[in-house]
């Protein structure tokens, strides 16, 4: 019986640990983010705010909060904040909805809380996965997010790249090609048509950056709140102490 | 013999137990109080405001809003200036010796520089705006009026250096906000200490 | 120093009596059984989460904006700007999903020990609607962030309502106060869920207590210690509540505290379970997410409802199931036939029920939260249906049968003879 509840309660630790999948279809790779990495947020803030901040908001997160990632509030007013905004605003996007609507077809959403809502490993493998496609508006589509509004903005560092089912016979170009998914029973592979100006290595370090940045985004008190979490609970096991000594000292006249 | 032995064991565990469990309650009763500070939002809209003053011409006023609050930027004339002394016998607190203003403006002017007189335009009495009357004002303000301040309300009156005249309802002068001079042409309101 | 606070509270004593009496019948002198085991911390658990509940509440109604435009930006608000924010949002969100474990945890003591059973039956009547004001409760508060689950899963649970024949369509408009779910009906689910479901819950919290105490505790054996009482008038194996229990639930609230923390500190999302990952993507009234599950605590109720398939063109008969399935719990006193309160003294007969009953509503409340698809087909001698749907039609049955068929395997089954007295 005590086995069983045990397991019981253990169950919905499982479930927290689980990734958040896309739906079926791309495997998701795992974002190798470590959010106590000053460094590489930092280099994610300046990606954000270089590539995404045109087109998307991030209208809950203030400029000023990024002191966080240990800037000065004049480091980020002069490499950080393009816009006419002061530090203590917010992140708002220049891009009216309409405007948004009318380019793209869908207002670009605001990233605020994003990567609560996608997942690391999702966004992660989503800016890694992009592709030409001429049936497509835009040009591009995404292994991850298929038909997909939103152009491959960081096409310049990936470069461009194709996704098409793999050749049968094993080729001697399979040098070239990396192995792609499963689409409908058929294996696919990736293939590099134009270099852009980071080399694999380099542009994953970039995404991974701007997810860790995007993470911390969508929660800046996180590393707070587990900090103080060790703490409340050694709290908590003091005060169990003397709780429970109290009950067995009233308790010893019980019989 | 071993009841007063058990009692004063319990006595003290319940005392101890009630202690750390006290701690512990205060401890939790921390973000709940720190939660009525000012927000990150408010502290924003409450931030320094820059106002440029390279246009004021002189004996003119410039209004900001800062915090809330109507901030007057006056650029006095040297009559202006000199006018002031005259006032001294007839105001509360000639000194300022009451805290109203940074000690950078605790001087016969009230000012860091006695051209530009910043002020905060909330009459001490019972917080309406004053309104401007200059010194040819005579008619209304009387024939010794050098020129200064009216409020609507109740009646104080306040010379051009923001000092509260007696007799008034209001009892101090009016406030000097902090403010510094980020360059001649600039100031920056609500903060003297420059730079991040 | 201390005589004089002995002699405030004598003033006090002499112009207010009932307060020391109120506290010498229900804690220092009110005489529970000396065997309470775990099972018996949830009900003073459900009271501190209640306590917890209510000033976290009170702290996010000083930032929130019950506003269709401001709701979900107030939430951001409270988490970012506000300090200490995130630990009070993190308090309430996590305090609603232990609430309601902490209160299946002790609806379920009462069906080990048979406490609505004969004289507590008005114990459990109120036990079951507190049950049912809390579903609303969350259903109401739900609504507050305003995000993409918040808006469907009421969209989805009013419209519920309109399958109701005849006054259906008028009463979801009625409940929405608007077309679809709307800034109307927003203000009012947050007046709901803020103040007077509130106020009815203390009410009938009250009122359980004061009808337990009116008739006395349960205990594990089932046993009714206020049949041995001793020369001095109190139950022979009764000890007074205050200080015992009181200091066994003090030590009982620390450890919960401790699972509680470790929650709100590290495991906050819990998965996705606890906070909703398409939650955080503000309602979207033309986007419909491709799948809409309620919160965990509903989901058993959800799988019924999804298992009952359009009958006569209207998804009636299934709100009905579900309706039943909740409202079922009242009847509990009068299914029961068993001569045998305790799970200790009864047959194998209700003990393979309530397991079995256990693990179908566990089965069923996990379905509840993944789509009909989650298992497969089964093969074309089921006619291809999704694996999952022929699962829950047949754990929905198992449900209806723990209930429906009790009056025959508690009166048929086996029982053991029953102590005078406690055992541990």
């Amino acid at each position: 019986m005590k086995k069983l509840l045990v397991a019981l309660a253990l169950l919905p630790v499982l479930a927290a640990f689980s990734a958040q999948a896309s739906e079926d279809g791309y495997r998701l790779d795992r974002a190798p983010i470590d959010p106590k990495d000053l460094l590489s947020l930092q280099s994610g803030a300046r990606t954000f705010v270089n590539y995404c901040l045109n087109c998307h908001g991030a209208q809950f997160m203030r400029y000023n909060r990024l002191t966080d990632l240990g800037l000065t509030e004049a480091e980020i007013r002069d490499n950080l904040v393009f816009t006419g905004a002061k530090v203590g605003d917010t992140m708002k996007v220049a891009l009216q909805a309409k405007d948004g609507k009318a380019m793209f077809g869908v207002a670009p959403p605001d990233l605020s809380v994003v990567a609560r809502a996608r997942g690391a490993d999702w966004i992660y493998t989503y800016l890694r996965t992009f592709y030409r496609d001429p049936a497509t508006p835009s040009g591009w589509n995404n292994a991850v997010f298929p038909t997909v509004a939103m152009p491959h903005v960081l096409w310049s560092l990936q470069g461009e790249r194709a996704y098409g089912p793999a050749p049968k016979e094993e080729s001697k170009e399979a040098g070239k090609a990396e192995a792609g998914g499963h689409e409908g029973g058929q294996e696919m592979q990736w293939t590099q048509l134009t270099p852009g100006t980071q080399a694999e290595v380099q542009y994953d370090t970039t995404v991974r950056d701007l997810v860790n940045f995007l993470v911390y985004m969508g929660e800046p008190s996180a590393v707070n709140r587990k900090r103080l979490g060790v703490v409340v609970l050694f709290a908590l096991g003091i005060l169990f102490i003397f709780a429970y000594a109290l009950k067995k000292e009233y308790w010893k006249d019980v019989h | 013999m071993n009841e007063k032995k058990i009692d004063k064991t319990r006595r003290n565990l319940i005392a101890a137990t009630a202690a750390v469990g006290g701690a512990a309650g205060a401890a939790v009763a921390v973000p709940f109080a720190w939660s009525w500070w000012p927000s990150e939002r408010a502290k924003a809209a409450g931030a320094p405001v820059e106002a440029d003053i390279t246009g004021i011409a002189p004996g003119e006023m410039k209004i900001v809003e800062w915090r809330g609050k109507p901030v007057w930027i006056m650029r006095r004339t040297k009559e202006m200036l000199e006018s002031l002394s005259k006032d001294d016998g007839k105001v509360s607190d000639p000194k300022s010796e009451v805290d109203q203003q940074p000690e950078y403006a605790k001087n016969e002017y009230r000012s860091i520089k006695p051209e530009f007189l910043v002020l905060v335009g909330i009459c001490t009495h019972l917080g309406c705006s004053p309104q401007p009357k200059a010194a040819d004002d005579k008619g209304e303000m009387g024939s010794d009026w050098s020129g200064g301040f009216l409020c609507p309300c109740h009646g104080s009156k306040f010379d051009l250096a923001g000092r509260v005249f007696k007799g008034s309802p209001a009892p101090i002068n009016l406030e000097v906000p902090p403010y510094t001079y980020l360059s001649d042409g600039k100031l920056l309101i609500g903060d003297d200490k420059k730079g991040a | 120093m201390a005589s004089r606070l002995m002699a405030l509270w004598d003033w006090f004593d002499a112009r207010m009596p009932s307060v020391a009496e109120e506290y010498r019948k229900h804690m220092s002198e009110y005489y529970a059984p000396k065997n309470f085991n775990f099972w018996y911390f949830f009900g003073a658990l459900s009271i501190l989460v209640l306590a917890i509940q209510i000033v976290s509440g009170i702290f996010l109604t000083m930032n929130y904006k019950p506003d269709a435009a401001l709701a979900f930006g107030s939430v951001e608000y409270i988490m970012r700007d506000v300090p200490g924010g995130w630990i009070i949002r993190y308090i309430h969100s996590t305090g609603a999903s232990a609430f309601f474990i902490v209160v299946y945890l002790h609806m379920f003591r009462g069906l080990l020990y048979g406490s609505f059973k004969q004289p507590r039956e008005l114990v459990w009547i109120f036990g079951v609607l507190i049950y049912l004001t809390l579903m609303a409760e969350a259903f109401f508060g739900y609504l507050l962030p305003w995000g993409q689950m918040s808006y469907w899963g009421a969209q989805v649970i009013v419209n519920l309502f309109g399958t109701i024949p005849f006054i259906g369509p008028d009463l979801s408009l009625w409940i929405r106060g608007d077309y679809v779910v709307g800034d109307a009906t927003l203000n009012r689910f947050f007046a709901m869920h803020v103040i007077a479901i509130p106020l009815v819950l203390l009410g009938l919290v009250a009122a359980h207590i004061l009808a337990l105490h009116d008739v006395g505790s349960n205990n594990p054996d089932g046993v009714e210690i206020k049949k041995h009482k001793g020369p001095d008038g109190h139950p022979l194996d009764g000890i007074p509540f205050h200080p015992y229990y009181t200091v066994k639930d003090l030590a009982g609230a620390v450890v919960f505290l401790a699972v509680f923390c470790a929650i709100l500190f590290f495991l906050p999302e819990m998965g996705g379970y606890f906070l909703e990952y398409n939650n955080f993507n503000p309602a979207d009234p033309l986007k419909t997410p491709p799948h809409i599950a309620p919160v965990w605590y509903f989901t058993p109720y959800y799988s019924i409802l999804r298992a009952v398939p359009p009958l006569f063109n209207s998804q009636f008969p299934g709100v009905m199931a579900m309706g039943i399935s909740t409202l079922i719990l009242f009847f509990l006193p009068w299914l029961d036939r068993s001569p045998v309160k305790s799970i200790r003294y009864r047959g194998p007969l209700y003990k393979w029920a309530l397991a079995i009953f256990v693990v179908t509503f566990l089965v069923l409340g996990y379905l509840g939260t993944e789509p009909v698809t989650v298992w497969g087909q089964a093969g074309a001698w089921l006619g291809n249906a999704d694996r999952a749907t022929v699962a829950a039609r047949v754990l929905s049955l198992i449900y209806f049968a723990f209930f429906f068929l009790m009056p025959w395997y508690t009166a048929k089954d086996k029982t053991m003879p029953v102590p005078e007295r406690v055992t541990t």
